[in-house]
């Protein structure tokens, strides 16, 4: 780990004036400080912002508030969340461990870096981590990289499970700058790699993830995350699917999908949403929509195999929020 | 009237230091004014270093010392071979020359006041290298099997070929036959605790709390590098944090830390990285194995052929195993079997859990399983058709043999008749469900080993052994060993091991720990009581003047006439009337003339039901049940959690546990705990171990045949088998995942 | 073809009794296990001392860049640390403290030997910078025991032997504390999914569940 200046953030402003001057937000630590002791990760300066009030967590007007450093096991268990926004907690609870958990803020967990083990490679090429030094996944080991929205520059997938949901959920995020403040859908935080994957979201320099607002809507009830994985527990997705449905007299009024573990970032499926609605909640129709899942997918050589998991996953996803109480 | 201890399942009497955190493991033993050194790993999977620029790093805050071969000291590496070590080859002699010769082999060690500032200057350190394209891999046009030199010995415990009858013939003429291909990959170990080691020079003299399974051998080995006298090295290693084979050898690491506090004239801890475990302690080889198989139409084998090659170093010619097994399991008129290696530019493999037979048996077995299928015939049925009397290979009796016993015990406890033998036919609600079986074995080998008993006036009994406990429980069983020996109570008990000057014993694997130190210590207890005894009889003052030898017993911490129900002398009595501890060292080895005899092994049957979700894929197993057949169980509560934590072992190498190399430059490209998957709490089904009763009066005198290994043998075939029956896709390759499975 | 034991060692003769300790075998042991309690001891009495482990023997020029002053209860103890503040939690505790019940197996957040409570909650101590962590009150393995008085959890563990080499086994009872504290202690099945984030490559997973359901069940 290359040495740091720590500074404890005493106010947000003075936070995002050192940010806006290039020293880092630290929140759980859980990304950055594993990837700064592979010296992935070389800040000079961090900024603990666990002082700031941005750990909160309540209901406004229907809407769910969830502040930036509120942690994943507090929003796991909070009861407006579980009460509103159930696919919430339920992508928290399959992600990481419960330790990381305690530790992990909301913030943190939307600006967590890629898993793809050739970024935390020093000694090959990475075009995220060393912009122009190429992509050792694409022709490396890469059943676990991404078949949507990978460019020949990188194939890593986004790894947030929680990320999925909030797309989903069409959930929107409050940031602070230098500039004053600004709102966006939490979908527009994700940049597509093609030839800049150095360059994974869309905040300012200095910005300051404050909040994330989820509306309230009907989906809300019923609505599954299902995780696919080799390993029970702690362990990213294979592939995921945050699913949420509007049925009204039997039929399929609105849909809502994304899916993890097979895009670059958390992906909206908004063609297959639009083949469920108006239609009978039944097997066959899930499948039928879900098949749109993969157009323009492009497998690696060794992910063939998401090109096959990522409807069935899907299917299985639309089945479970029937069995929503 | 005798303590009867060995057989209760009593707790660890370790437990106590262990749930307190005050068991120290190496990493632990933190010595005043200890500096730190990381290892730099080479980032090239073949070639040679053309320059390193250390002058950088040497001006790095904190650092003392960077080390690499161009100002290491030439070490003597006098010659020594352990039968841990590969027979045939020699040992990486790190850091004496520029050439790298796999992905990951140590170029440089840097030692620093701080591990933080050790670990920056360790990834500032420029290393600049030509590389080659390295071979790693079976399918690589340039790789080449080789027969293993040590194969061909007689006394090989692997043979590069055996044959008896004409396999080939038989099985070209038969018509129900399965010939089929096996792809295991490789794994490691993964203990929970990294390789550490603390060195500290004072003069000439070097002491190690070193992660070893093997002290007497650790420090043989660094003796035998640094060219000084045996003596001179002290190993200390109480506590192993889990091992499972990758401290049976002693590995570079161990050099470097030792040469780094000779450098620096500092104590100095090393610990090895999650992912340089990946580079140089060793790891089950990848293995690719045919086994064909030919049967009567009412289930009598006729032939029976295994061939399998594993992979290896090029300098060291590792062997395991592999087809040893497949000679004795089975009664077959005409069985061949073939050995080799595949020699790859990576580090010298390993014996992992359960060596060799783990992963020939789950070719067999699987196998037998699809011949179950094509001649119609339950696979326990089938097995039992094929029953041998004797070791067919080694035309010898078995000292004991229990394996249809554990079927019968086992597929009643399991419930196998409720097992409908056609494949995708058994379901819940949605999850297919599957049920599989296998044989599971392993010999029951014992190896000389020495043990130390001291008496003391406090009525203490005081044992010695060099031996470890990486977990099975080597401190509570040999305990039980004394104090039922000396007819004390546990507490009078302290036994101490993982000293190298201890009595020497054998390296804490292969499953024969129990057989080897107890035999030893049982000795040593013997031979105490007798020298107690002697002093006794020959003491005037003694009630237990001018008796026999014979004719005194040991009841309690008192010797008394045999048959006097009265107290007699508590032994504290006799040793503090010799005015100092009563000591007594034994050595014990197998007789060979029994062991020349009998086939000795254990074995078991091992059951799993695994459920899959037909839609996404995922495999849970979702109970398991292992019999085993393993002579004398010295502790049934340590005996049944080593049994299923070897079944979950072997849980993860069936479902989950792959080291994937880059094929590129042979790079482990999961060398990370997140990556490299074993099974987590959740992944746990309801797991069972039993015991049949089994009587081995050949083996040892305390008729032990050891588990550890024989737990995690098994276990893959009958997931795979069981994976079979649920999907009726059969899977070849190890591990079995998702994609798999999924198109099944 | 007798075959041998692929690692046996060159074959012992029997031989039995007539071993008097010799005064040299003594006087070893004697120097060796003071060692041990002089090193213990000498450990200890340093990290009682505010800062002293910070300022161990540096070399010219290489003072901590820039040193932090922590303050940090520990186990009920005050301590106030002049540390490098890249330093972990769990590497402050080890090798700063001297505290080695709490294990590094990953230092990568993977594994969950390194669970310590933090301010009450489990956390992994690897992923936690300690600099970070000023006033905070740190629990650890050796702080469980009253006295010789095991808590509940560390007895449960011995009595369903929810171990076997021992080196997860901190993490685990430390992160077993916290899953009960939370209620995530009610089921077997509940148990085995919130104590996912502690790998035991031992296997000791089902002594570990009833151990944990057992101290549960009795707090
Ligand atoms: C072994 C392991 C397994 C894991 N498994 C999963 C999993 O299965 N699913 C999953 O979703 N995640 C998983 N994670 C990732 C984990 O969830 C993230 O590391 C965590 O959420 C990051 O949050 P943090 O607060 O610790 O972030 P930090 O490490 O503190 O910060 C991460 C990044 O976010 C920035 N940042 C933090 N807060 C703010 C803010 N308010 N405004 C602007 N920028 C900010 C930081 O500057 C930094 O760049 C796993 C992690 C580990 C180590
Ligand atoms: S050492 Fe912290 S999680 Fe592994
Ligand atoms: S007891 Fe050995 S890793 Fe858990």
């Amino acid at each position: 780990m290359l040495p740091f200046v720590l500074e404890k953030a005493r106010s947000a402003e003075e936070a995002i004036e050192r940010a806006a001057a290039g020293a880092r937000y630290i929140a759980g630590g859980t990304t950055l400080v594993d990837l700064m002791r592979e010296e992935v990760e070389r800040p000079e300066r961090l900024i603990d912002i666990n002082t700031l009030p941005l750990s909160g967590i309540r209901e406004e007007g229907g809407e769910l508030v969830i502040g930036a450093l509120a942690r994943m096991a507090e929003v796991a268990a909070d009861a407006d969340v579980q009460r509103l926004q159930p696919l919430i907690a339920e992508s928290l609870i399959e992600g990481a461990s419960p330790q990381l958990r305690n530790m992990a803020s909301i913030g943190g967990n939307l600006l967590q870096r890629v898993r793809c083990p050739y970024f935390r490679m020093l000694d090959v090429g990475c075009n995220k981590r060393t912009p122009g030094s190429g992509c050792a996944a694409l022709n490396g080991l890469n059943a676990g990289h991404a078949i949507l929205g990978t460019s020949d520059h990188c194939v890593a997938t986004h790894p947030s499970d929680l990320a999925v949901a909030l797309v989903a959920l069409d959930a929107t995020m409050r940031v602070r700058g230098p500039q004053g403040e600004r709102s966006f859908p939490v979908e527009d935080l994700f940049r597509l790699p093609g030839d800049t994957p150095h360059l994974e979201h869309t905040l300012l320099p200095g910005e300051l993830i404050v909040e994330v607002r989820v509306p309230g809507s009907d989906h809300s009830r019923r609505a599954r995350y299902l995780k696919v994985r080799d390993r029970a527990s702690y362990e990213f997705a294979l592939v995921s699917t945050a699913a949420a449905l509007v049925i009204e007299n039997g039929v399929i009024r609105q849909a809502r999908l994304a899916v993890g573990g097979v895009g670059t970032k958390p992906w909206r499926l908004r063609d297959c949403e639009a083949a469920l609605a108006g239609r009978k909640p039944e097997k066959r129709v899930f499948e039928e929509a879900a098949k749109l899942a993969i157009q323009g997918a492009r497998p690696l050589q060794h992910n063939h195999y998401k090109l096959e998991l990522l409807p069935r996953t899907i299917v299985r996803a639309l089945e479970l929020t029937g069995e929503v109480a | 009237m005798t303590v009867n201890v060995i057989g209760n399942p009593l707790p660890r009497v370790d437990g106590h230091a262990k749930v307190t955190g005050s068991a120290r493991y190496a990493a632990d033993f933190n010595q005043p004014g200890q500096a730190y050194a990381v290892i730099v790993s080479a980032t090239v999977g073949l070639g040679r270093i053309t320059g390193i620029d250390a002058k950088a790093v040497q001006q790095m805050p904190g650092v003392i010392a960077v080390i690499s071969h161009l100002n290491a000291p030439r070490l003597a590496y006098r010659p020594h071979k352990a039968g841990v070590d590969p027979a045939v080859g020699e040992r990486l002699h790190v850091l004496q020359d520029d050439r790298v010769r796999f992905y990951g082999e140590p170029v440089a060690v840097v030692v620093a006041e701080t591990f933080d500032q050790a670990e920056r200057a360790a990834a500032a350190l420029r290393v600049t290298y030509t590389a080659e394209r390295p071979i790693v891999d079976p399918s690589d046009p340039k790789s080449q099997p080789i027969v293993a030199e040590a194969t061909l010995r007689p006394e090989a415990f692997v043979h590069a070929d055996t044959s008896r009858g004409e396999a080939d013939r038989v099985l070209a003429g038969a018509t129900i036959k399965v010939d089929t291909t096996y792809d295991i990959a490789r794994e490691n170990h993964n203990p929970m605790e990294p390789h550490a080691t603390v060195a500290a020079w004072k003069g000439d003299r070097l002491t190690l709390w070193s992660k070893s399974q093997y002290v007497v051998n650790e420090r043989a080995e660094i003796a035998a590098v640094f060219g000084v006298p045996v003596e001179n090295v002290q190993v200390i290693c109480p506590f192993i944090g889990g091992a499972f084979g990758t401290s049976l050898r002693t590995w570079p690491h161990v050099t470097l830390a030792a040469l780094a506090a000779m450098q620096t004239k500092r104590p100095v801890k090393l610990v090895l990285t999650r992912k340089q475990m990946f580079f140089t302690t060793g790891h089950r080889p990848r293995t690719v194995q045919r086994v064909a198989l030919s049967v009567t139409p009412d289930g009598k084998l006729t032939s029976l052929i295994h061939e399998g090659a594993g992979e290896t170093s090029r300098y060291e010619q590792f062997i395991e195993a592999l087809t040893s097994a497949t000679g004795h399991m089975y009664s077959c008129p005409n069985a061949r079997t073939r050995y080799r290696l595949l020699p790859f530019d990576t580090g010298t493999s390993v014996f992992m859990r359960g060596p060799g037979e783990a992963s020939g048996i789950f070719a067999l077995e699987c196998a037998l399983d699809d011949l179950s299928y094509a001649v119609g015939i339950d696979p326990i049925e089938l097995r039992r058709r094929n029953e041998p009397r004797i070791d067919e290979g080694e035309n010898k009796p078995f000292s004991s043999r229990s394996l249809m016993k554990c079927y019968e015990a086992g597929a009643e406890r399991f419930g196998w008749s409720r097992r409908n033998p056609k494949p995708r036919s058994m379901r819940d609600g949605r999850l297919l469900i599957g049920m599989g079986v296998a044989s599971a074995t392993y010999p029951a080998w014992q190896s000389p080993a020495s043990a130390r008993v001291r008496l003391l006036a406090s009525g203490v009994a005081e044992v010695e052994a060099a031996a470890s406990d990486m977990g099975p429980g080597t401190y509570t069983s040999m305990t039980q060993v004394a104090a039922e020996t000396l007819g004390l109570p546990m507490d009078q008990v302290r036994f101490s091991l993982g000293r190298s000057d201890f009595p020497p014993t054998p390296s804490h694997g292969g499953s024969w720990t129990m057989a080897s130190v107890g035999s030893a210590i049982r000795a040593a207890c013997i031979a105490v009581q007798e020298m107690v005894a002697a002093r006794a009889i020959a003491d005037q003052r003694s009630p237990l003047f001018g008796a026999s030898l014979d004719g005194v017993e040991w009841n309690e911490g008192r010797l008394r006439r045999r048959g006097d129900t009265s107290a007699g002398q508590p032994y504290r009595d006799i040793v503090a009337r010799a005015g100092r501890p009563i000591e007594a060292d034994a050595s014990t080895q197998r007789d060979p003339e029994v062991a020349g005899r009998y086939s000795m092994h254990a074995f078991g049957a091992v059951f799993a039901e695994v459920a899959i979700d037909p839609d996404v894929g995922t495999i849970r197993v979702r109970r398991a049940l292992g019999t085993y057949g393993a002579g004398r169980i010295v502790n049934p509560r340590l005996a049944k959690s080593q049994c299923t934590g070897g079944m979950i072992g072997g849980i993860g190498m069936a479902l989950m546990e792959r080291t994937a190399l880059d094929l590129r430059d042979g790079r482990p490209v999961n060398a990370h705990m997140a990556d490299y998957l074993m099974p987590v709490n959740l992944d746990i089904p309801e797991l069972d171990a039993h015991f049949v009763d089994e009587v081995d009066p050949h083996v040892n005198p305390l008729g032990v045949k050891g588990l550890g290994e024989i737990a995690l043998v098994g276990m893959a075939p009958a997931i795979a088998n069981a994976v079979f029956h649920a999907t009726g896709k059969r899977v070849r390759n190890l591990p079995i995942r998702i994609e798999d499975v999924l198109t099944a | 073809m007798t075959p041998t034991d692929p690692h046996s060692l060159d074959p012992l003769s029997l031989k039995k009794g007539a071993a008097e300790p010799s005064d040299e075998t003594d006087a070893r042991l004697r120097v060796s296990r003071r060692e041990v309690l002089q090193l213990a001891g000498g450990a200890a009495s340093l990290a009682a001392v505010p800062g002293a482990w910070a300022q161990t023997p540096t070399s010219p020029g290489s003072g901590p860049a820039a040193a932090t002053r922590v303050r940090l209860t520990v186990n009920g103890e005050p301590q106030h640390l002049d540390i490098d503040p890249r330093q972990s939690l769990l590497d402050v505790l080890r090798e700063t403290l001297d505290l080695t019940g709490t294990k590094k197996g990953c230092n990568q957040g993977a594994c969950g030997a390194c669970t310590v409570l933090l301010n009450g909650k489990r956390i992994v101590s690897c992923l936690t910078l300690a600099a970070m962590q000023d006033g905070a009150s740190v629990e650890t393995i050796e702080g469980l025991a009253k006295g010789n008085r095991l808590h509940p959890l560390q007895a449960a563990f011995v009595e369903h032997d929810g171990l076997q080499c021992g080196f997860c086994t901190p993490g685990q009872i430390m992160s077993g504390v916290g899953c009960i504290a939370e209620g995530h202690a009610r089921s077997p099945e509940e148990i085995q999914f919130w104590m996912s984030g502690n790998i035991c490559r031992c296997g000791a997973y089902p002594g570990i569940v009833a151990a944990v359901a057992d101290a549960a069940g009795r707090a």
